[in-house]
C-alpha cells in the first residue's frame, strides 16, 4: 500500500491529511459545549474593561504574566482560588500564557489596588526592588480606545449571544450609552489616581489607557 | 531514464528565499539575543517606550525565526530539493515560475507588516499566531502558492517515485494549513459594529475551548514548522552530503505515518493542570511519551546513515552540522515528553526549562539543519566552492557552545525557580517571595544571553561565508556529487 501511494500524490495527500486531521477532532469537540459553559456569577467585561484588556494584549503582559492558577497549594496559597474552566466563559482570547516571568495576575484584583497599580506601572522596580518589569509611562500619555472596545463588546453580543443587557449582566446599549458609563466608571478609578495629567484628561474627556488597564486588572477577581 | 545532470534546475527562487533565511534569521536572533539581555539588565527595556519593551518584542522575535527564518529555509529548501528529487526543472514551467516568484514578494510583503503591526502591538496574543486577520489572509494566500509550487512540480515530475522528503513536504503543507485555518477563526469587530480599528477582530472561541484549539495550533506548529519539514531537508542533505544512502527504508515509513499519527494528539501536555478537561491532559501526557518513537526513529535513521562512515565527521564540516542536528534532535524529543509527565510539568510549567528545551530543539536541530542545507546549496547554485572551510568549522564550535551555554543554563534557571515557588518553611508558609525567585535567575540570564550572542555571532559568520561564496570564491567547473568544495 505504501508503494502505490508513493507513487500516488493525490491519495498520499489524502492519506497525510486524515491522520492528522481526526486527533483535534477527537481532543476538542466532545467537549466543546461544556468548556464554553459559564460560571454562575461570571459577567462579561464593561466596555471600558474591554479597553483595558486590548492594552494588557497590545502590550503582550502575557508575555511574562499568567492568569491561570493551578491546583497546588503553594499556587493558591500565594495567588488565590484556583481557577475555573467557567471563570474563563468571556475570555476573548484565552491570557494563561506559557512562561511566568512575572507573578500569575488571575485574581490580581483581590490583593492590589488602583494607587499600587499607578505606582508600579510608572516605575515598577521603585515598587518591588529588584524588579525587571519595563516601565510603562507611556500608558499615562495615551488614550484608551473605547471604539474598538465597544465594538468587540458588540460583536460578541451579535455573534456570540454574550448576555449583554440581560438581567444582572453588564449594560451595554448604543455607543453612547457605553461611553458615558465608561467614562463614569473610569471617574471612580481617576478619583484613586494622583498623576494630574491624567486627572485633567478625564476632566476633558479622554481616559488614558493605564485608567483603562487599571479597571481592567481591578476586575481580575 | 535521464540522469540529473542533463537536466538544468533552476535556482532562482531557491536563492530569493536563501537570502531571505539569511536576513531574518539576523533579524530574528538580534531581537531574541536583545530580549534575553533585558531580562538579566532589565534598564534595556527602557530604552526605546513602547517599542522597546520585552512584551513587544518577544512575539517578533518568535515569529521572525519562526515564519522568518524557518519558513524561509523551508521554501529555500523546497525550491531546491523539489526539482532534484523530481527530475524536473522549474525552467520547465512558465506557470510555476511565475507562481514561485509570486509566492516569494507576497512572502517578502507580508514579513513587512508582520514586522511593522507587531511593533505597533498590533496582536491577537495567540502565541505564534499573533498576527491579524488582514495579515491571516495573506499568510493563506502565500501558503496557497507554495501549495501550487509543491503540486504543480509534483504534476509534471520524471521520477514517479515520491522520495521522503517530499512526503514531509506535503505534509507541512497540510499540517500547516489545517492548523492555521482553525486557530485563527476570528471575527473582524469593524464589519459587526461599524466603528473602531478595521483591523480589530475577537477570537471565535473563548477561554478554555480557545487555549485548547491554541495549543492544539501551537504545539503542531512546532511539528509541522520545527520538526516535519526539517526532517524533509536531513533526509535529502545528509545522504547526498556523505555520499551514503538513507539507513532503512522501513524505519523511515515507520517514522513518517507514525509522527503524523501521534504528533497531533500531544497538544494537550500545554495545558497541564489547567481548565481543560482531564482526560484531554492525559492523552496529551500519554501521547507525547510514544511521540519518542517515531522521533527517535528518524533520528536513528539518520546517524546509522553513518554507519562505518564517521570518518567523514572529521573531514567534512557540514556533516559535523548534520549529525549534531540528528543528536540535538534527540535531546530535545526526549526532553520534552519528559516536560510532559504530569509531575514534572508540574515543576517545569511555567519556568525557563521549557524555553530552554524549545532552543535546543530549534537552535541545535533546525538552526543546525538549516544553516548546513544552505551550505550545501550554495556550491551548486552559484557554482562556486565554499568560500572558507576554517570559518565553517570555527561557526560550528562557536554555535556549539554557545547552544550548551543557552540550555544548561534554562535547565538550572528552570528547576531553581520551580523548586523556590513551592519551597515552604518549617510552618508550611512559602518560603521565598516572587521577587526572590526572579532575582536569584540573574547569572543564568546572563550566561543564556551570552549563549545566544555567541549563536548570532555564528549566523553572522555564515553569511558572510555565504556572501563570500557568492560572489567571490573559486567557480567550479563541475557540480560537485558528493562532499561540497570549499577552500
Amino acid at each position: 500500500m505504501f508503494h502505490w501511494l508513493e507513487k500516488n500524490p493525490f491519495f498520499f495527500a489524502v492519506g497525510v491529511f486524515l491522520v492528522i486531521a481526526y486527533a483535534g477532532i477527537v481532543t476538542i469537540l466532545p467537549d466543546f459545549m461544556e468548556s464554553a459553559r459559564p460560571l454562575k456569577g461570571t459577567k462579561p467585561y464593561t466596555t471600558l474593561q474591554i479597553a483595558g484588556r486590548q492594552v494588557y494584549i497590545n502590550n503582550s503582559c502575557n508575555a511574562c504574566h499568567s492568569q491561570l492558577i493551578r491546583p497546588f497549594k503553594s499556587e493558591t496559597d500565594r495567588y488565590g482560588k484556583y481557577s475555573l474552566s467557567g471563570e474563563y466563559a468571556y475570555d476573548r482570547p484565552f491570557l494563561w500564557g506559557s512562561r511566568r516571568t512575572g507573578p500569575d495576575l488571575h485574581r490580581v484584583g483581590n490583593y492590589r489596588t488602583t494607587d499600587w497599580h499607578e505606582n508600579h506601572m510608572l516605575d515598577p522596580a521603585a515598587v518591588v526592588p529588584g524588579s525587571i518589569m519595563p516601565k510603562y509611562g507611556f500608558m499615562f500619555k495615551k488614550s484608551a480606545d473605547l471604539e474598538t472596545a465597544y465594538a468587540e463588546a458588540y460583536t460578541v453580543k451579535k455573534v456570540f449571544n454574550v448576555p449583554y443587557d440581560k438581567p444582572g449582566m453588564p449594560k451595554l446599549g448604543s455607543y453612547d450609552e457605553a461611553k458615558k458609563a465608561a467614562y463614569k466608571e473610569a471617574g471612580k478609578i481617576v478619583a484613586g489616581m494622583k498623576n494630574q495629567d491624567v486627572k485633567d484628561a478625564y476632566k476633558n474627556g479622554d481616559i488614558k489607557e493605564i485608567v483603562a488597564l487599571i479597571a481592567y486588572l481591578n476586575g481580575l477577581k | 531514464m535521464q540522469s540529473s545532470n542533463a537536466i538544468n534546475y533552476d535556482y532562482t527562487i531557491a536563492k530569493c528565499f536563501t537570502v531571505a533565511t539569511i536576513v531574518l534569521g539576523i533579524v530574528g536572533m538580534l531581537v531574541g539575543v536583545i530580549i534575553a539581555f533585558q531580562l538579566a539588565f532589565p534598564e534595556l527595556s527602557n530604552l526605546a517606550g513602547e517599542y522597546g519593551t520585552f512584551g513587544r518584542l518577544r512575539p517578533l522575535h518568535t515569529d521572525a525565526v519562526a515564519f522568518g527564518f524557518t519558513a524561509s529555509g523551508i521554501f529555500a529548501t523546497w525550491y531546491y530539493v523539489g526539482q532534484r528529487v523530481l527530475k524536473v526543472s522549474m525552467a520547465e514551467s512558465k506557470f510555476l515560475m511565475f507562481i514561485g516568484r509570486l509566492h516569494f514578494w507576497i512572502y517578502i510583503l507580508t514579513v513587512a507588516a508582520v514586522v511593522v503591526s507587531l511593533l505597533m502591538g498590533i496582536t491577537t496574543s495567540k502565541e505564534y499566531a499573533e498576527f491579524e486577520w488582514p495579515i491571516d489572509i495573506a499568510i493563506v494566500v502565500l501558503w496557497v502558492l507554495w501549495g501550487v509550487s509543491i503540486f504543480g512540480l509534483i504534476g509534471i515530475r520524471r521520477e514517479r517515485v515520491l522520495y521522503i522528503s517530499v512526503w514531509y513536504y506535503i505534509a507541512t503543507f497540510l499540517g500547516v494549513a489545517m492548523l492555521y485555518l482553525f486557530n485563527n477563526m476570528e471575527v473582524p469587530t469593524y464589519f459587526i459594529a461599524g466603528m473602531g480599528k478595521w483591523y480589530h477582530s475577537v477570537s471565535m472561541y473563548a477561554g478554555s475551548n480557545d487555549a485548547m484549539v491554541q495549543w492544539w495550533y501551537g504545539h503542531n506548529a512546532v511539528a509541522f514548522v520545527f520538526t516535519v519539514p526539517i526532517i524533509a531537508m536531513i533526509y535529502y542533505f545528509l545522504p547526498k552530503e556523505s555520499g551514503q544512502p538513507i539507513f532503512s527504508y522501513k524505519l523511515s515509513l515507520l517514522s513518517f505515518w507514525g509522527l503524523m499519527f501521534v504528533y497531533l494528539w500531544a497538544g494537550g501536555h500545554h495545558l497541564l493542570y489547567s481548565t481543560v478537561p482531564d482526560w484531554v491532559q492525559t492523552m496529551g501526557s500519554i501521547f507525547s511519551i510514544i511521540l519518542i518513537l517515531p522521533s527517535w526513529g528518524s533520528a536513528i535513521n539518520m546517524l546509522l546513515t553513518m554507519k562505518g562512515e564517521w570518518g567523514q565527521l572529521k573531514e567534512n564540516p557540514l556533516v559535523k552540522f548534520y549529525v549534531l542536528a540528528s543528536t540535538f534532535y534527540m535531546l530535545s524529543t526526549l526532553e520534552g515528553p519528559i516536560q510532559a509527565i504530569k509531575s514534572v510539568n508540574a515543576l517545569a510549567h511555567f519556568t525557563d526549562w521549557i524555553p530552554g528545551h524549545v532552543h535546543d530543539g530549534t537552535l541545535g536541530w533546525v538552526g543546525f539543519m538549516i544553516i548546513g542545507a544552505i551550505f550545501h546549496m550554495a556550491p551548486r547554485m552559484f557554482r562556486r566552492e565554499i568560500y572558507s572551510k576554517k570559518l565553517v568549522e570555527a561557526q560550528f564550535w562557536l554555535q556549539t557552545t554557545g547552544i550548551v551555554m543557552y540550555f544548561t543554563s534554562m535547565w538550572i534557571a528552570g528547576i531553581t525557580q520551580g523548586m523556590m515557588w513551592r519551597a515552604t518553611d518549617q510552618y508550611g508558609n512559602l518560603a521565598y517571595s516572587f521577587i526572590d525567585t526572579v532575582e536569584v535567575l540573574h547569572p543564568y540570564w546572563t550566561l543564556r544571553a551570552v549563549g545566544g550572542l555567541f549563536f548570532l555571532i555564528g549566523v553572522f559568520m555564515w553569511a558572510y561565508n555565504i556572501y563570500k561564496t557568492a560572489t567571490s570564491s573559486r567557480a567550479i567547473e563541475k557540480e560537485p556529487q558528493y562532499a561540497s568544495p570549499m577552500a
